[in-house]
């Protein structure tokens, strides 16, 4: 009976890494993996609390079905952390309950 | 309690209602529901408890939609007290969004005649400006719109939930999975025996067909006359999103819960009760153009439901004169009109009130004059 972990990061090239920033801190995470896999790499644990009980919650199926591993991309709430590559730049928060529709256009006054 | 007994032909929304308004009035209640192979008008409900621009031309049916929407709040207390189930029912109001200045204009005069002709249904025009003191997200596709302090909303699956629990908390007979095929009446004893595909039977002094769609071959039988055709509404449904929409609308409201809810499409094509591309891209397309913000928002899940509907889109509520005890009742409107089904349509049907004032004009009657036309607003 295996006690690996049956999840773990493939060795990228040397080299092949880029900085993604979570809740304004930023990780140093191998080019190429999700979004979700780089902030497990990275030490995170609550990737958004749920919106009815706001509990905290992390990836649980990194397959694109359980909808546990919401966070804000780059200013969109509630993108599926493991489906998304990251890339140089990427600003990510935690998705605090719900996902919230700014009712104003950028630049239009209420 | 009556010694009588009352079967009631269907488990939806109407067929709840009437049987629990028979059942909290005294009556013995036997309910006959299909099961999950049935259509399910309830479960495409959009949800509004609307009255505005109802009975533009059955003014009997505005003043039955408006006297629904006062005894709702008696339901929905109730139905919380006795079983705990919450039918979510909000009334803050409710707006009409238009895109043209013909449509605005059309509506101010229908909701004047309306008020106008049945009473008690306010409502006040507004022009964009005055909208988004209410509504802060709408488009520049809205010109115009107006608002009914009455309209509302509710949750039609926690209400038929809910409805379900009461019968049960009751005492209600509720047999699920049979599919009544015959309706048998025994002139002699005045009885009536209602018998499914698989040859069981129920017998009963009183029988009410509220079986939607399955009304229009059932009601003959008792020599009603009910010529219900379907209609097909598609609804998109978003994720849960922040609360940013206080009032429900004719085109979107948010539900408690979070989600958006985006309606609905009228479509006749039989008994086809899928989805197609074209129509959920003018739904999310509408949807956008009334409240833009939306399309920032995910669709998680669009479905399509079958309306039953008259040829002139308004009820039949009929005892039939040849069979006295059988009664039909048929409605699109489920989820607006639950209380009065409850509170009225029950207790009348169970012999234990007297016909509403004015009833003459739901009967299935009115579809036989073969000089008549009807279109309805569906």
């Amino acid at each position: 009976m295996t006690i690996e972990p049956l999840f773990t990061v493939p060795g990228a090239p040397a080299g092949a890494s880029v900085t993604i920033v979570f809740e304004g801190t930023p990780l140093r995470v191998p080019a190429g993996i999700t979004v979700a896999a780089a902030l497990l790499v990275g030490g995170v644990r609550e990737f958004r609390s749920s919106v009815v009980g706001g509990v905290p919650r992390a990836p649980y199926c990194m397959m694109g079905v359980c909808f546990e591993c919401l966070v804000e991309i780059d200013g969109v709430p509630a993108r599926q952390s493991c489906l998304i590559p990251v890339h140089e730049g990427m600003v990510v928060a935690r998705q605090l309950g719900a996902a919230h529709l700014d009712v104003f256009s950028p630049g239009e006054e209420p | 309690m009556s010694s009588q007994t009352m079967t009631v032909v269907g488990g939806g929304l109407v067929g709840a209602a009437i049987a629990y308004g028979a059942l909290r009035a005294g009556m013995r209640v036997r309910v006959l529901d299909q099961g999950d192979t049935a259509f399910r008008a309830s479960r495409g409900n959009f949800g509004l408890v609307w009255v505005s621009s109802k009975g533009g031309k059955m003014p009997r049916y505005a003043s039955w939609s408006r006297d629904a929407l006062k005894l709702w709040p008696n339901l929905q207390k109730e139905l919380v007290d006795l079983t705990d189930v919450d039918a979510g029912l909000e009334q803050p109001g409710g707006f009409w969004l238009g895109f043209n200045d013909a449509d605005v204009r059309a509506r101010a005069d229908l909701l004047e005649r309306i008020d106008r002709e049945v009473g008690g249904i306010p409502f006040k025009m507004m022009d964009p400006s005055e909208l988004r003191q209410y509504l802060p997200g709408i488009g520049p596709a809205v010109v115009g719109g107006s608002f009914c302090p009455l309209d509302g909303h509710a949750n039609p699956l926690m209400l038929l939930r809910g409805l379900h629990a009461a019968l049960r908390h009751r005492g209600a007979d509720v047999i699920t999975g049979v599919d009544i095929a015959e309706i048998r009446h025994d002139p002699a004893s005045g009885s009536f025996e209602a018998v499914s595909q698989d040859r069981q039977s129920w017998k009963s002094d009183r029988i009410v067909l509220a079986a939607g769609l399955g009304n229009a071959g059932l009601a003959a039988q008792v020599g009603l006359h009910a010529p219900i055709a379907s209609t097909r509404g598609q609804v998109l449904i978003t994720e849960r999103l922040k609360p940013f929409l206080d009032y429900p609308t004719n085109k979107c409201r948010q539900t408690r819960e979070g989600s958006v809810q985006i309606g609905s499409t009228s479509e006749d094509v039989g008994l086809d009760d899928g989805t197609t591309t074209d129509k959920i891209e003018i739904l999310a397309r509408r949807a956008v153009e009334t409240f833009p913000a939306l399309a920032r928002a995910r669709l998680v899940r669009a479905w399509g439901a079958l309306r039953p509907l008259t040829p002139d889109g308004y009820p039949i509520y009929q005892e039939s004169a040849s069979c006295p005890g059988a009664f039909l009742a048929t409605s699109h409107s489920g989820v607006t009109l639950a209380a009065a089904h409850c509170y009225v349509v029950g207790p009348w049907m169970a012999g234990l009130s007297q016909v509403p004032a004015g009833f003459e004009v739901f009967t299935g009657d009115r579809f036989l004059d073969a000089d008549a036309s009807f279109s309805h607003d569906h």
